[in-house]
């Protein structure tokens, strides 16, 4: 078991790449720590499993390196990284049995009979498959053959990471669940550190230590999923994460003002002038319901009844802005006022944060 | 609402039926009359029962025919079936030279029997033929025409080139078919060139390998133009498979009614091997649930 180093990193499927554009995966700089289980997440397409096909060395990135350790692995193969990898759609081996595949990468290792056998009725009691070890694994449903793929990743035990690339996809839910348990169980266990790619925001909170939101080749935080959900650094985390997501409107900012479309509106620090295009954001789970001349004069679209909460849809001189209000919670007729929690108030230039002044200064996109 | 009956539907089907009639069921019909009559001449036929089917089957001329048949079908498929794998496995997977070397492939399905016969009858002669004389300069008596060894050699070496093409493009299409998944997961599995090959490129090309084989089989089982262009059957009748007997049979000695008994046998043959293919087919879909 390793660190794993992300350093000056960047791919492009062209042999030619001219400008920034051309990457899948833009410049990189990144720690993976020891034992760690991270969620690597972003919408599809965004360089999710380019960049974990090179730390698994399926894929030279066109540029930096990868060190395990202290050792740079930017040119080994995959067998010297000692890697274990889960991909999205189920691979099994459908002339062997169940048995015969999750013993299969222990095999090609030369591990002795006796610690395949033991490992193998292990990983196949993890994954609920014991009494299925002598069948042919040809004809299983695809979530029995995801499960296999699952165990096949999980039955080597001195790997230095296990990669998951979205590996539930093809699972039904109340499984899904279930696994996910399993791998948290297995990472308790044995401390492996595990990259769990997907685009499913409540998959990677709940599986992660750590959430690493990808977006268009970037990474554009890393934090746990408090750190996502209440300061997100990117515009992409704030709408992303959350359902729905954050609301976003185009402002004015000075001090400790902003200006939406002349209406005037306080914020919960102060904040230097700033340039470019100045957005503030605030979750719908802090967007109350005003009275009198309080907030901003909104045109109510329709509530959604989602059960343990309500979300009022509504539109604010054309920008749509969500509001979650309790259960059971009245809207009186004639409401058309929305204001905001100050505190709750975050504050964007071109996509990234701006932190207030006076509080601790996180500089933006250092955070990355 | 009365369902409307109305018999003269029955009508709109007649035109397959008469097409039916003529292209299929009257020449079949034909040659199952021919089987059981014996005639001499001036179309005056009698009834001769079972008789020429006894004499087919009991028939050394036959046998023998059937005998190099099997041998024929059996070597063309030994070399022809790993030999369009293996070539399968070469070809570049994308790209410029993909397409070229599936092109070069295709060339010599496209072209026509008794041509590709031809080719092979000149090029394997001694006087004008490349193959041939080179064989005759390294000083091998080469003479296909007389050695009936040199002329199975030439046959089969004809029908390999001819046909390989096509196992080769269908086991192309097979390994084209594999998802990249599988080979990165046999990667970190740190499985082996061979077990790579074993345990997912051959399961995988298994459907259409075994349209392969059975599309060699019946064609090799038919096989008439190539072999009576170059050998004509001989020298002998060494070379003589089942079809160029029949014809010999039927058209050189005019003997109608064992003619018809063997093509309808051999008829026979080929659907019960047909079917025995397609059984065996469907039954490893059906495994799948197993």
């Amino acid at each position: 078991m390793a660190r794993i180093t992300l350093d000056n990193l960047a791919h492009s499927y062209l042999p030619n790449p001219k400008g920034e554009e051309d990457f899948a995966l833009k410049q990189l700089d990144h720690v993976w720590n020891d034992g760690e289980a991270y969620a690597l997440l972003g919408a599809s397409g965004c360089g999710k499993s380019t960049l974990l096909n090179i730390i698994s060395g399926l894929l030279v990135p066109s540029r930096g390196r990868v060190l395990f350790g202290d050792r740079d692995v930017t040119r080994a193969d995959t067998v010297e990284r000692n890697i274990a990898q889960v991909f999205q759609f189920p691979v099994v081996y459908d002339t062997m049995t169940v048995g015969d595949n999750l013993a299969f990468p222990l095999r090609n290792r030369g591990m002795d009979a006796g610690f395949v056998a033991a490992q193998v009725q292990k990983i196949a009691r993890m994954i609920g498959m014991e009494d299925v070890l002598h069948r042919k694994a040809r004809g299983l449903t695809a979530d029995a053959k995801q499960k296999i793929s699952l165990g096949r990743g999980m039955v080597r035990e001195d790997v230095n990471a296990i990669l998951f690339d979205e590996p539930l996809t093809v699972i039904d839910p109340h499984m899904k669940w279930e696994l996910r348990t399993q791998l948290k169980a297995l990472h308790n266990e044995f401390g492996h550190t595990m990259i769990y790619v997907t685009h499913d925001q409540t998959e990677a909170l709940t599986f992660a230590d750590k959430v690493v939101v990808m977006h268009d080749g970037r990474v554009v935080q890393l934090g746990t999923p408090e750190d996502l959900f209440d300061t997100p650094e990117h515009t992409f985390v704030g709408y992303f994460i959350g359902s729905p997501g954050m609301n976003l409107l185009d402002a004015e900012v000075s001090g400790h003002m902003a200006h939406v479309a002349g209406h005037a509106v306080a914020l919960g620090g102060s904040y230097k002038a700033l340039t470019g295009r100045v957005q503030i954001g605030v979750r719908p789970e802090f967007v109350t319901l005003a009275e009198g001349d309080e907030g901003l004069p909104v045109t109510i679209r329709r509530i959604e009844d989602v059960g343990r909460h309500q979300i009022l849809r509504a539109d604010f001189a054309g920008t749509p802005i969500n509001a979650i209000l309790p259960e059971g919670a009245r809207v009186p007729a004639g409401a058309n006022r929305l204001k905001f929690q100050p505190e709750r108030i975050n504050v964007y230039a071109d996509d990234w944060r701006v932190a207030p002044l006076r509080s601790v200064a996180t500089p933006q996109k250092e955070a990355v | 609402m009365d369902k409307v009956q109305n018999n003269k539907a029955w009508f709109l089907v007649l035109p397959v039926l008469v097409l039916v009639a003529f292209s299929a069921v009257i020449p079949l019909m034909t040659v199952v009359n021919y089987a059981v009559q014996d005639t001499f001449g001036n179309n005056v036929f009698f009834w001769h029962g079972l008789g020429w089917f006894e004499d087919v089957l009991t028939d050394s001329r036959v046998h023998g025919a059937l005998g190099r048949q099997l041998m024929f079908s059996g070597i063309i498929l030994a070399i022809q079936i790993p030999l369009g794998i293996a070539i399968a496995l070469c070809m570049p997977k994308r790209g410029f030279w993909a397409s070229v070397c599936l092109v070069l492939m295709a060339l010599p399905l496209l072209i026509p029997w008794n041509v590709v016969g031809t080719i092979w009858q000149i090029l394997g002669r001694t006087d004008i033929g490349l193959l041939g004389y080179v064989l005759s300069g390294l000083g091998i008596e080469w003479n296909y025409a007389r050695n009936a060894v040199h002329a199975w050699v030439i046959v089969v070496v004809m029908d390999v080139w001819h046909w390989t093409s096509l196992v080769a493009l269908l086991a192309y299409a097979g390994l084209q078919s594999i998802p990249q998944a599988y080979y990165q997961a046999a990667k970190i599995d740190q499985a082996s060139r061979w077990k790579v090959f074993r345990y997912i490129e051959l399961p995988k090309m298994q459907g259409v390998l075994l349209i392969a084989v059975l599309l060699r089989f019946m064609d090799s089982f038919m096989i008439y133009t190539e072999p009576f262009v170059v050998t004509g059957g001989g020298p002998g009748s060494a070379t003589s498979f089942l079809s160029i007997d029949l014809v010999k049979m039927a058209l050189g000695q005019f003997d109608l009614g064992p003619a018809a008994a063997f093509s309808l046998m051999y008829f026979l043959v080929i659907l019960l091997v047909s079917w025995v293919f397609y059984t065996v087919m469907t039954n490893l879909d059906k495994q799948e649930g197993k």
